[in-house]
């Protein structure tokens, strides 16, 4: 396959996708129009296309993960990439130097993809700078999860037809989530209008100016909602650190039938996963008619797909000659 | 409690209400368990049938006195106190609404418990009860109790009695998650490290005394980071009890500030110092300790000026078995339901403070701060009241004493002013029967 293109392309003229942030609309609707495609591809008997077949991707995940992982590497199997999988356990990796080490290692395997997870914000940016290749952020800390709010912003899309003009409500855990993060940025520029719903110690601080309506009453936040966004809490902060227990979360912040008949009729509800039935969300309403969170895993590897094809096409033909 | 339906005219009195600035010469109408009307004008629409008259002959009528410092023995101390013997204390002391502290054995933190203390209560109290839920689980300072689910259950506030919430992060979360329910935290602020182990008041007495001492600043810097963590988390805070002018001073900018804080004291530091620990009257050793003279004055002002609200007796039965032991070695607290008020009017016939200021403190004040409809005479509010003689002296007596435990700071000594009749619901308890 001969590639002369050096630039990148106008549609989505990114070299990494380290954030939601810094994403323009327009190439944000570029992803979401390339996953539908993509969507068709993965239901077809013969799912692999071509537009990688030659490349390598490098899935390289410092904190455990089974469903990004796997969904990143059907994806860059699908499009026909060499995919590679690197769990670099927490407790054999500082961060600092070693990080860079690890960079500096894999860019010699002159890999053309890189997708990240690490259990500290930014340290996916910090990696992004000492490689080649092209970079995506399967999750850095509480900072950000671009292609988790994408594959939100499929899966609204197919059912509601758009994003903007919706109410949608992100629940639970605000303060410790990457997942909320990305999804306020993304759906506030896509002209959505944006609750976030918590126990106020679950809020971090300057929430208020974050471009979202803020609400600690369940029942009042999810009035006239199109969408709810249920997160999952961390056992470690169910008993007594950020909330007294389990019960009492449930309880006040827990997705059960009773508060979510306050939101639309036909709302949906949506959860990134693993759930913690019981604690953010009752099972009836996690397996129930309204309920998206199967479908956001099969969205989940058209939006790594499109992402993977977008970062691929903007690859410079000799970057590992150029100098960094 | 059950809530009594014969009408009751209270005439011949003077009538103080400190909710509505009334202190007059006039009548108090009650039926059906609540105020019908109160004040000079009180019988103008004419006594209701059938109603029991009372003549006060010249004596106060005022609303009942609201404590938010109760502990009672039960459950697991029985035999120091129960909700019962409690209650008796404190409809002899004109106290007709009691907050009890969750430092039992179990610690009130489990709504289970709180629907416990409603239960007995219910069945064995002769005034009304209120129980306070930990603020922490089992109090200890380091998981934040099930706030939302006990106030459900009926718990009033939230506090966690004489133990202070030592690390900044919890007592900051605590604040944070209490704004949610609305709920109201109760803490007494102490740095245990400075505080050490001292036993009382730091300074000459102490040392003469060759007690440990515990400073000022192991409570005013206390006071001092709650207020910045007020500021932070926005919450509703009420100081349990201050003892020093520099805790006052604290709260005072705060309020300036605009912080949702009020504060409370105990009628000992009112009216007590650290001299009258004596020959190491174990008695009088309490948490925070009895201070000077000067700062007793000085809190004494912060009390005039307005600057602590609410009074409590700190109510906190002691027996022989825990205080019967060398003053390092005892344990802290005293009685107080039943002279709390007696106490207080120390400071009315010294001119310190007048007599519906002082039972603002004690009734408007903490009903305010709780959120209850009592604690005032304002029409269709609870008749819980008090018929009180401010001149009639009596002598504390440990065998009268109702309590289980005789732990009184003001044994054999002669109190001015004395509860009459104590009305509950409507419903008139016979003192004298108690």
């Amino acid at each position: 396959m001969s590639k002369k293109t050096t630039h990148r392309s106008s549609a989505f003229p990114h070299r990494h996708l380290l954030g939601i942030e810094g994403l323009q609309p327009p190439h944000i609707s570029y992803l979401l129009d390339l996953a539908d495609e993509a969507v068709e591809v993965s239901r077809q008997v013969e799912k692999q296309k071509a537009v990688l077949r030659g490349r390598t991707q490098i899935n390289l995940f410092f904190e455990a993960s089974t469903r990004t992982q796997s969904s990143f590497e059907l994806a860059g199997k699908r499009l026909g990439a060499d995919v590679m999988n690197m769990s670099v356990s927490t407790s054999s990796v500082k961060k600092g130097e070693t990080l860079i080490d690890t960079a500096a290692t894999l860019n010699a395997m002159r890999p053309d993809l890189l997708v990240v997870r690490h259990h500290a914000a930014g340290a996916v940016h910090l990696l992004a700078r000492k490689v080649g290749c092209a970079v995506v952020n399967a999750g850095d800390g509480p900072h950000e999860h671009p292609t988790q709010a994408l594959l939100d912003a499929l899966t609204i899309r197919r059912h509601k037809g758009t994003l903007g003009g919706l109410t949608v409500a992100i629940c639970g855990d605000i303060r410790h989530s990457r997942v909320a993060r990305s999804n306020i940025i993304l759906l506030s520029n896509m002209g959505a209008r944006v609750r976030v719903i918590a126990p106020s110690t679950l809020l971090p601080s300057g929430i208020h100016s974050m471009g979202v309506e803020v609400f600690t009453d369940m029942r009042e936040g999810l009035k006239g909602c199109d969408i709810v966004m249920m997160l999952r809490l961390q056992r470690e902060r169910m008993s007594g650190a950020f909330v007294p227990s389990v019960r009492e979360y449930f309880r006040y912040h827990g997705l059960d039938a009773e508060k979510l008949s306050y939101a639309k009729p036909d709302a949906l509800v949506m959860h990134p996963g693993p759930m913690n039935r019981g604690v953010e969300i009752a099972a009836e309403i996690a397996d129930g008619p309204q309920s998206l969170i199967r479908e956001q895993v099969e969205m989940g590897v058209a939006i790594r797909m499109a992402v993977l094809e977008a970062l691929a096409s903007n690859l410079p033909e000799n970057m590992y000659d150029t100098e960094h | 409690m059950k809530t009594s339906e014969t009408p009751l005219v209270l005439k011949n009195a003077r009538v103080i209400d400190p909710a509505s600035n009334i202190d007059e010469a006039g009548s108090v109408i009650v039926n059906n368990g609540v105020i019908v009307a109160a004040g000079e004008n009180a019988l103008n629409q004419g006594a209701p049938e059938d109603a029991k008259i009372i003549d006060c002959k010249g004596a106060v009528v005022a609303p009942g006195l609201i404590d938010m410092g109760v502990s009672v023995g039960e459950p697991g101390a029985e035999h120091r106190e129960t909700l019962e013997s409690a209650s008796q204390a404190a409809a002899v002391g004109g106290v007709t609404t009691i907050v009890t502290s969750p430092n039992t054995d179990p610690v009130i933190d489990d709504p289970a418990l709180v629907d416990f203390m409603l239960r007995r209560a219910r069945d064995t109290a002769m005034v009304k009860v209120h129980p306070m839920a930990a603020l922490t689980k089992g109090l200890a300072g380091k998981e934040m109790s099930e706030l939302g689910l006990l106030q459900e259950a009926g718990a009033i506030a939230f506090s966690n009695d004489k133990q202070p919430v030592t690390n900044s992060s919890v007592l900051l979360r605590l604040l944070t998650y209490a704004r949610d329910f609305d709920a109201l935290v109760v803490h007494q602020a102490q740095d245990k490290d400075l505080a050490g182990s001292g036993v009382m008041n730091s300074g000459l007495r102490a040392s003469w005394l060759g007690l440990g001492g515990i400073p000022h600043e192991a409570e005013f810097i206390a006071i001092e980071r709650d207020m910045r963590l007020l500021a932070m988390a926005k919450g509703k805070y009420h100081a349990r009890l201050i003892s020093c002018p520099q805790s006052a001073q604290a709260i005072q900018k705060a309020k300036g500030d605009g912080l949702n804080v009020t504060a409370g004291i105990s009628i000992n530091h009112l009216t007590l110092n650290e001299n009258d620990i004596g020959p190491y009257r174990t008695f009088h050793k309490m948490s925070p300790p009895l201070r000077t003279e000067d700062d007793r004055q000085a809190m004494v002002q912060a009390l005039a000026d307005g600057t602590i609200d609410i009074i409590m007796s700190d109510h906190n039965p002691q027996d022989v078995e825990t205080k019967r032991h060398p003053f390092a070695e005892a344990e802290d607290g005293a009685l107080g339901l039943e002279t709390m008020l007696g106490a207080g009017m120390r400071l009315v016939l010294n001119g310190d403070i007048s007599l519906p200021k002082l039972l603002a403190t004690m009734t408007c004040n903490p009903a305010d701060r709780l959120g209850l409809a009592s604690g005032r005479l304002t029409k269709g509010a609870p008749a819980d009241l008090i018929i009180f003689d401010p001149q009639k002296p009596w002598v504390v007596e440990k065998d009268k004493i109702r309590s289980r435990s005789k732990n009184t700071p003001f044994e054999d000594e002669t109190l001015t002013g004395r509860v009459l009749t104590t009305i509950v619901a409507g419903g008139i308890l016979d003192n004298d029967a108690i």
